[in-house]
């Protein structure tokens, strides 16, 4: 049997606090290299640098402009692609096409998720839909659509509908699910009620599930579109982006077929890091709800 | 000062029986509480949880109506939540996000129809600056630390200078040193202002800082146990705190006594 551990008793101290100004170094400013590194733009532009190097190389190794042409050879079709006015004109019909079908597609999502906020069964309708009609690629929808409305733009607005609705229409209404009890009593408390409820209270507090859900059928969209230019873009004597492909493979101008995807990975990068990374920051971002 | 039926009763509870479903159960939170909240009262809820205390302070609040009994207000049915009873919660999330400090506060002001344009932003600015927020007026909520984010909720609340101040457990959250400071600034705000507030709470310590009037209630289902009058707010007398507290306690948990006798070896709380 040991004795217990008996605890050790030590005086009492008291410290006084240095002052503030008193310290060396209380912050110091990063370096230049550390804050350029920093800067995803930076990191990102070195990555693509990078990529279009890798590129340049291997094509050069493969000596095969037929197959492979030079990101140089792809730079220069892109170029007088733009400067002949062909690229840019088959860009904005492309882009017309996608803005008008993705703007139908959100009206609708809207109007589904507005019907399945508001009744239990609208929600299942909602979810019962979404749960056949998401995974469905639309492209497959392609043939029934021509059978129905014909070679042309009305074909091309009815599948994209389908590729943005779904998935804008499930993100929306997952992120007003989300929407925590506490703060749908602080709206109710301040008196809201019906539309000024749903516009102040709800759609603020599931912009970021709202946001993504854009952003999934943005790229929808535009995946769609190209794929079904591919198959039947000319209408009316214009064609879009997808159009410029095709047309440039079966004359065997693989820069140009080139050019004409560069352009599509082009568009889509402008619109993530320029449009949604610039409404990110101003929302969400800047409210703290991502991080 | 509008005062009720003339008797000074603001908020009138009388017989009070709320239920709400689960997805198994029908729950029975309170059964048949009555209670009278005066002019300038700090009325405290207080019980164990699971008394309904907070279930009895949203029934108030117009989330809930009660399946026996009703609650005035002024002597007007309470139907539905409206900005007469602000309501301040436990969680941080009760700000809105994407609005500033300031904005939090106008936001009520302004949706709620009781001012707009710049008499909002003046009665904002000045209830900011009762909670010592004026230098972070333009901040985003999520830049504040939990103490921060409870004043600012407390000052919407105030802002609206609604007829009864209801508070849900507003200090919980916080940590022990923030809390005591909060519950210090609250009194003093009470001092300067004297707003009516329904304040629950599961902390006897609190109960008796905060209150003029505690309502003990009964677990499962809430019931009324006790209604007792609290010390004068600032009573240095620790002695007269302690004899209240113990007394509360014992109240609280008689069952619990009871059962110590029994047992010897048993100790509640």
């Amino acid at each position: 049997m040991s004795r217990p551990i008996q605890l050790v008793l030590r005086p009492e101290r008291t410290g006084t606090p240095v002052a503030q100004d008193a310290f060396g170094v209380v912050a110091q400013p990063l370096t230049l290299g550390e804050r350029a590194w920093n800067n995803g733009g930076l990191r990102k532009t070195l990555l693509l640098i990078l990529l279009a190097l890798l590129w340049e190389g291997y094509a050069r190794w493969v000596n095969n402009p037929l197959l492979v042409p030079t990101f140089s050879a792809t730079l220069q079709a892109f170029w007088e692609g733009i400067s002949s006015g062909v690229l840019p004109g088959r860009t904005a019909y492309s882009v017309r096409v996608l803005l008008m079908g993705y703007s139908a597609g959100i009206a609708l999502a809207a109007l589904l998720t507005a019907c399945a906020v508001s009744t239990r069964i609208g929600t299942d309708l909602l979810e019962t839909l979404s749960s056949m009609f998401n995974p469905l690629p639309a492209i497959a929808l392609l043939p029934l659509a021509l059978l129905w409305f014909g070679l042309g733009n009305p074909s091309l607005m009815f599948v994209m509908v389908h590729s943005v609705l779904w998935p804008v229409a499930l993100n929306t209404h997952s992120g007003f699910r989300a929407v925590s009890n506490t703060l749908r009593m602080v709206g109710q408390n301040c008196g809201l009620s019906g539309a000024g409820y749903i516009f102040k209270i709800l759609i603020p507090a599931a912009f970021p599930s709202i946001l993504t859900g854009l952003k999934i059928g943005w790229a929808f969209a535009w995946r769609t579109l190209i794929a079904a230019e591919l198959v039947f873009g000319v209408s009316s004597g214009q064609g879009g982006l997808g159009w410029f492909i095709y047309e440039n493979k079966n004359q065997l101008e693989v820069p140009s077929v080139f050019a004409g995807l560069f352009c599509v990975i082009l568009i889509g990068l402008a619109v993530e890091n320029l449009v949604f990374r610039n409404i990110e920051l101003r929302t969400v971002r800047r409210w703290g709800m991502q991080t | 000062m509008s005062a009720g039926d003339g008797s000074g009763v603001l908020l009138d509870v009388r017989g009070v029986t709320l239920q709400y479903k689960t997805r198994e159960h029908l729950v029975t939170a309170t059964y048949r509480v009555d209670f009278q909240v005066h002019q300038a009262d700090r009325f405290v809820l207080l019980g164990p949880s699971g008394c309904g205390k907070s279930t009895l302070l949203k029934a108030v609040g117009g989330y809930l109506t009660p399946v026996e009994g009703e609650i005035r207000l002024h002597g007007e049915a309470i139907r539905r939540p409206g900005p007469d009873r602000m309501m301040v919660f436990q969680e941080f999330d009760q700000l809105l996000p994407w609005k500033t400090v300031k904005e939090n506060v106008t936001f009520a002001l302004k949706s709620s129809g009781l001012l707009s344009g710049r008499a909002a932003e003046e009665r904002a600015a000045h209830y900011i600056e009762k909670v010592g927020l004026t230098t972070f007026a333009d901040a985003f909520p999520h830049t504040l630390s939990g103490g921060m984010k409870q004043r600012v909720a407390i000052a919407r609340g105030m802002a609206m200078e609604p007829a009864i101040l209801l508070m849900d457990e507003p200090f919980a959250a916080l940590d022990a040193l923030t809390r005591r400071k909060m519950q210090e600034e609250l009194l003093q705000l009470w001092d300067e202002t004297r707003f009516t507030v329904l304040f629950v709470t599961h902390s006897i310590p609190e109960a008796v800082t905060i209150g003029n009037r505690i309502l003990l209630l009964s677990p499962h289902p809430g019931q009324v146990k006790a209604e007792l009058n609290s010390l004068p707010p600032g009573d240095g007398n620790p002695a007269a705190r302690q004899a209240l507290e113990d007394r509360v306690h014992r109240m609280l948990f008689t069952d619990q006594v009871e059962e110590a006798h029994v047992r010897p070896a048993g100790r509640a709380s």
